[in-house]
């Protein structure tokens, strides 16, 4: 995608972070030059550090059995279970579902039907023929390169979806997304002027921005599920809660960062607070607020193969399926498809925004507004035109005769891969004697230690990190955290999920680092390593996760590969960013004082670039956090699981808990590796 | 400017107001979602559903003029769907959610029975045969003690690793490991698919392991599997969990047809009602889509053009 973020990177850098904030993960910490000793002297805050760690060490080793206190649990289960039957109960007899909640399901089924509807009547050509000339509109409508670039992608898409056999599907997926982006776009904008124009719902909605970051959003498929039952709403609905944040969150920051002269000016010429804010604020603010929208449309279509789970059809269930007989290739036939009506989207989207801003500063020839206006309508007419006849004239799905199939293909090729790769290897082994290394000698000690600590010096060494990293605020929401995983019983089996993240964060954190490294010193590294991000974050996880399983068995290790893939490239790239970001002066001083290619990047480059660094960590936190659940699909056990069974049996007391720990393990960590963002808010 | 703050709280707020009443509408909402007009089935995500289902909607396409519409759905949620009338029918179900068939079924009386599939499931634990061969004794679970060290694996440390059901199945194989005292740890598979690859890994590595396993499954086409035997079943027995000793019940896998659709249906529920095949019939299908990669609709229409005595009783007379 040529967006350079990721989807969930949208919060505000830490850009003006008050003092030397320390990793919060240990063992990545800091290039050790100097001594420990010295280190600890001149900063007591690692004294105090280090003194809780000792603790943590000493009391593992003393008391050997960190159980949460049984008395101290509460039963949520028979709540929960009278709620799950409440629900099932009432589902179509309760005045809050006739009157309010299934009005909403039947209208989002409505309008996905009504879609897919069109999509049918329009047949195969005239989808092409007129998503080729949307897209064309969209970047301008006339024969500058944005314009006909937008327009071949498109066409480009269309053709490919259909060579591939994928075209039904991709209408469906293409139909659910297309209502789910204009309604998770609407949403985030209403919530965003909100919290753009008054500071009490910005105070209101701040927090709840900030737990969406972390919520996986397998958390809320239960409950939605519950209420709205299996289908396309409940998909809908999940799809739109997930992805709506980023719009409103930059919609907000476009509104509260837009030029106070602009606005003085507005308000001296006596404009009323509305005529304010339709032609000064808005219009300052649509850069961001493109942004946004363009986080929306990447967000939603992560969302795919989720939503597949619960009855949203399209190319998720392909994929789902095709996984169920081991047919890789078709699976990735159809996250292929997925890719690319993201990038559709994705292109189409920006190039409107590019275009509204060129339009904005550059003079353009009179009489082009016309043409666009007369080109829409012109579309609206086709529209109207291929819908009432295009059944008649042509096929509604892609001729048969025109696909290629190239499942088996790959399917012998990923075969063939993976026996030469999982062990065959002469020396060094293979890929499954590495997993079960990292299994036995680093996620086994890690949960077994985390399992040996107390409670209480585990709440300490979150306290003490979240204290000195962020504030009093960030180490109390932490303990707090762990306090209510300890309280619903799920203890133990949140340190499982604990070691395997803890273990995901430092495979990320590593290789994101070591590849942003060269891919910051190295152009073309960087120009090679593009598309295989773009790749990387937009396939659907679900594609890679059973190959992975035939390289390093059913296991812990499976999981983690699988969240270090979707994890990696937001690391990458803020690496890649914030070293090419240093100071250029401070490159050529020390290049002139005689330091070496090493010397700068350790000396320089990466001291210079720490704060933003902090930031690609926290991001690594998020990312790696969204995929516990997936990892419970292969192998990751613990409360992925736990989740996917309460899911998939749908069973509320079960799945919800399960849930709301991976949401507190996620906000405990994303506190304690987020440097003090909040003490903007005192200056 | 407090004046100007509460404006804007006020403008923002009945602009959300609004939102919310916008979707709210008014009047009572129709709570029968599926239209008349076609037949939703739901399909759980395992290649012997496909079968059904492929077989199914073919024939009612081309011989009843009737639409199908085939939606992915797990057991559990799928009996939701039969109960809001989301879906009409469950083709074949292994009776893995007995909660919900009772509630569904004698309380609440929205989802009938609509008899048996005629396919026959059987669940159970399995060793590859090329062990089973080696140890013979290995097939009677008191055994399993004895050989627990082959089984070790880095997920389960010093004790056996049972490789477990995908979460949506039925099992109770964690109660039976600790009832039973084993010496295995019980490790779950995320997904059918994560279970299916590992054991294709593992039978091609040719090593040890014991699984949640069952037939009819295409894959045992590949690979030949050797059950290990477990008390036999009485009705409740594994329930609760906790106090289970007893394995599985070999079960007559059964249709479930949404009430409504049940009584008025018409040709199409007949036709449903009707559908009865043998394991080997759905094996033949399910080998031809996930062993030969053929698609659902081309395995379904090759099995159509061969067995025609089989399926032409099920066509109601007036349709």
């Amino acid at each position: 995608m040529s967006t350079a973020t990721t989807p969930t990177l949208d919060k505000e850098p830490a850009a003006d972070a008050q003092g030397p904030a320390p990793d919060p993960d240990r063992r990545s910490a800091e290039p050790a030059q100097d001594g420990l000793a010295a280190r600890l002297a001149a900063n007591p805050k690692w004294l105090v550090i280090g003194f809780a760690v000792l603790v943590v060490l000493v009391s593992a080793v003393v008391t050997g059995d960190g159980s949460w206190p049984g008395g101290w649990t509460a039963d949520i289960r028979t709540p929960l279970e009278d709620l799950d039957n409440w629900l099932v109960d009432n589902r179509d007899s309760h005045w809050l579902f006739l009157y309010f909640l299934l009005h909403i399901s039947n209208a989002a089924e409505g309008g996905v039907d009504a879609i897919v509807g069109l999509f049918d009547s329009l047949g195969w050509v005239g989808v092409t023929v007129i998503g080729t000339l949307i897209a064309w509109a969209a970047g301008g409508a006339d024969r500058s390169r944005r314009a006909v670039r937008t327009g071949a992608t498109a066409l480009a898409v269309f053709a490919v979806c259909g060579i591939l056999d994928m075209w039904a599907p991709t209408m469906e997926t293409l139909a659910l997304m297309v209502v789910a982006v204009i309604l998770a776009g609407l949403l985030g904008l209403l919530l965003g002027l909100a919290s753009g124009l008054s500071d009490r719902f910005e105070k209101l909605l701040r927090p709840v921005f900030d737990t969406m970051q972390v919520m996986p959003a397998f958390a809320y498929l239960l409950p939605l599920l519950l209420i709205f039952g299996v289908g396309v709403p409940s998909a809908l609905i999940a799809t739109v809660i997930y992805a709506a944040p980023p719009m409103a969150r930059l919609t907000s920051l476009g509104l509260r960062g837009a030029d106070p002269v602009a606005l003085e000016a507005a308000r001296s010429l006596g404009a009323s607070p509305w005529q304010r804010l339709y032609t000064a604020k808005l219009p300052l603010a649509r850069k961001q607020m493109m942004l946004g929208l363009n986080q929306t449309i990447m967000m939603c279509l992560s969302m795919v193969v989720l939503a597949s789970l619960i009855g949203g059809g399209g190319l998720g269930d392909e994929i789902y399926q095709a996984l169920g007989k081991l047919d890789i290739g078709t699976a990735l036939t159809a996250g292929v498809a997925v890719v690319l009506v993201a990038v559709l989207l994705d292109r189409t989207t920006s190039a409107a925004g590019e275009r509204l801003d060129a339009s904005q500063t550059a003079t353009e020839p009179a009489g082009m507004a016309k043409v666009r206006a007369a080109v829409w309508g012109g579309i609206v007419v086709l529209l109207a035109v291929f819908a009432a006849v295009g059944s008649a004239l042509w096929e509604s799905e892609w001729p048969e005769g025109w696909t290629v199939s190239w499942g088996q293909p790959i399917n012998d090729a990923v075969n063939w891969f993976t026996d030469h790769l999982g062990s065959g290897i002469p020396l060094v082994g293979g890929t499954v004697t590495w997993a079960e290394g990292f299994t036995e000698f680093i996620l086994n000690p890690l949960r077994s230690g985390l399992l040996a600590t107390p409670w209480w010096a585990l709440m300490l060494l979150v306290a003490v990190v979240g204290w000195f990293v962020g504030t009093w605020r960030a180490s109390l929401t932490g303990c707090v955290g762990l306090a209510l995983i300890g309280a619903m019983g799920l203890w133990d089996r949140s340190m499982d999920t604990l070691s395997q993240v803890l273990g995901a964060l430092v495979l990320t954190v590593i290789v994101g680092l070591i590849v942003g490294i060269v891919s910051a010193r190295v152009e073309r590294a960087e120009r090679v390593l593009r598309p295989v991000l773009d790749t990387m974050q937009t396939m659907p996880q679900f594609v890679y996760l059973i190959p992975v399983i035939a390289l390093v068995g059913l296991s812990r290790t499976a999981g983690i590969i699988a969240a270090v893939i979707y994890a990696a490239p937001a690391v990458i790239r803020i690496t890649t960013q914030a070293l090419r970001g240093v100071d250029p002066a401070a490159m050529e001083a020390s290049k002139s004082l005689g330091a070496t290619g090493k010397q700068q990047l350790f000396q320089v480059q990466l001291p210079l670039a720490r704060k933003a660094l902090l930031v690609g960590v926290n991001q690594g936190v998020v990312l790696v956090l969204s995929m516990v659940v997936i990892a419970g699909l292969i192998g990751g056990g613990a409360l992925g699981y736990d989740v996917v069974q309460g899911l998939s049996k749908g069973n509320l007391a079960q799945g919800l808990p399960s849930g709301i720990a991976i949401v507190c393990l996620g906000i405990m960590l994303d506190r304690i590796s987020q440097p003090a963002v909040r003490s903007r808010k005192g200056s | 400017m407090n004046s100007k703050r509460i404006r804007n709280t006020a403008i923002a707020g009945v602009g959300v107001l609004g939102a919310l009443a916008l979707t709210a509408g008014c009047g009572a909402a129709d709570t029968q979602s599926s239209g008349t007009d076609k037949v939703v089935l739901a399909e759980p995500s395992w290649v012997g559903a496909s079968a059904n289902a492929a077989v199914v909607s073919k024939l009612m396409a081309d011989e009843m003029d009737v639409k199908v519409d085939v939606q992915q759905m797990d057991e559990p949620v799928a009996f939701d769907a039969l109960d809001s009338g989301k879906a009409d029918a469950i083709l074949e179900d292994w009776h893995g959610v007995p909660k919900k068939q009772k509630k569904y079924v004698e309380d609440k009386k929205t989802v009938v029975s609509g008899g048996d599939l005629g396919v026959v499931g059987h669940i159970g634990w399995f060793v590859p045969k090329y062990y089973a061969d080696k140890h013979p004794d290995v097939t009677d679970y008191k055994n399993l003690n004895k050989y627990y060290k082959d089984f070790r694996t880095s997920e389960s440390g010093d004790l056996g690793h049972f490789m477990g059901a995908a979460p949506s199945y039925s099992q109770h194989d964690k109660g039976l490991i600790k009832n039973f005292g084993l010496k295995f740890k019980h490790v779950p598979s995320g997904t059918e698919a994560a279970q299916l690859k590992e054991m294709q890994r593992l039978y091609k590595a040719k090593k040890p392991f014991l699984a949640y396993w069952w037939e009819p499954q295409w894959m045992n086409n590949d690979i030949e599997m050797v059950e290990v035997k477990l008390p036999k079943y009485t009705p409740g027995c594994e329930i609760p969990e906790e106090k289970a000793k007893c394995g599985y019940e070999t079960n007559q896998l059964e249709k479930f047809l949404n009430k409504d659709f049940s009584e008025n249906g018409g040709a199409a529920a007949e036709f449903l009602k009707n559908f009865k095949w043998s394991t080997e019939d759905q094996n033949e299908v399910a080998q031809m889509i996930a062993g030969d990669g053929m698609k659902p609709e081309k395995a379904a229409e090759k099995w159509i053009k061969e067995n025609k005595s089989t399926w032409e009783k099920w066509i109601p007379e007036d349709a």
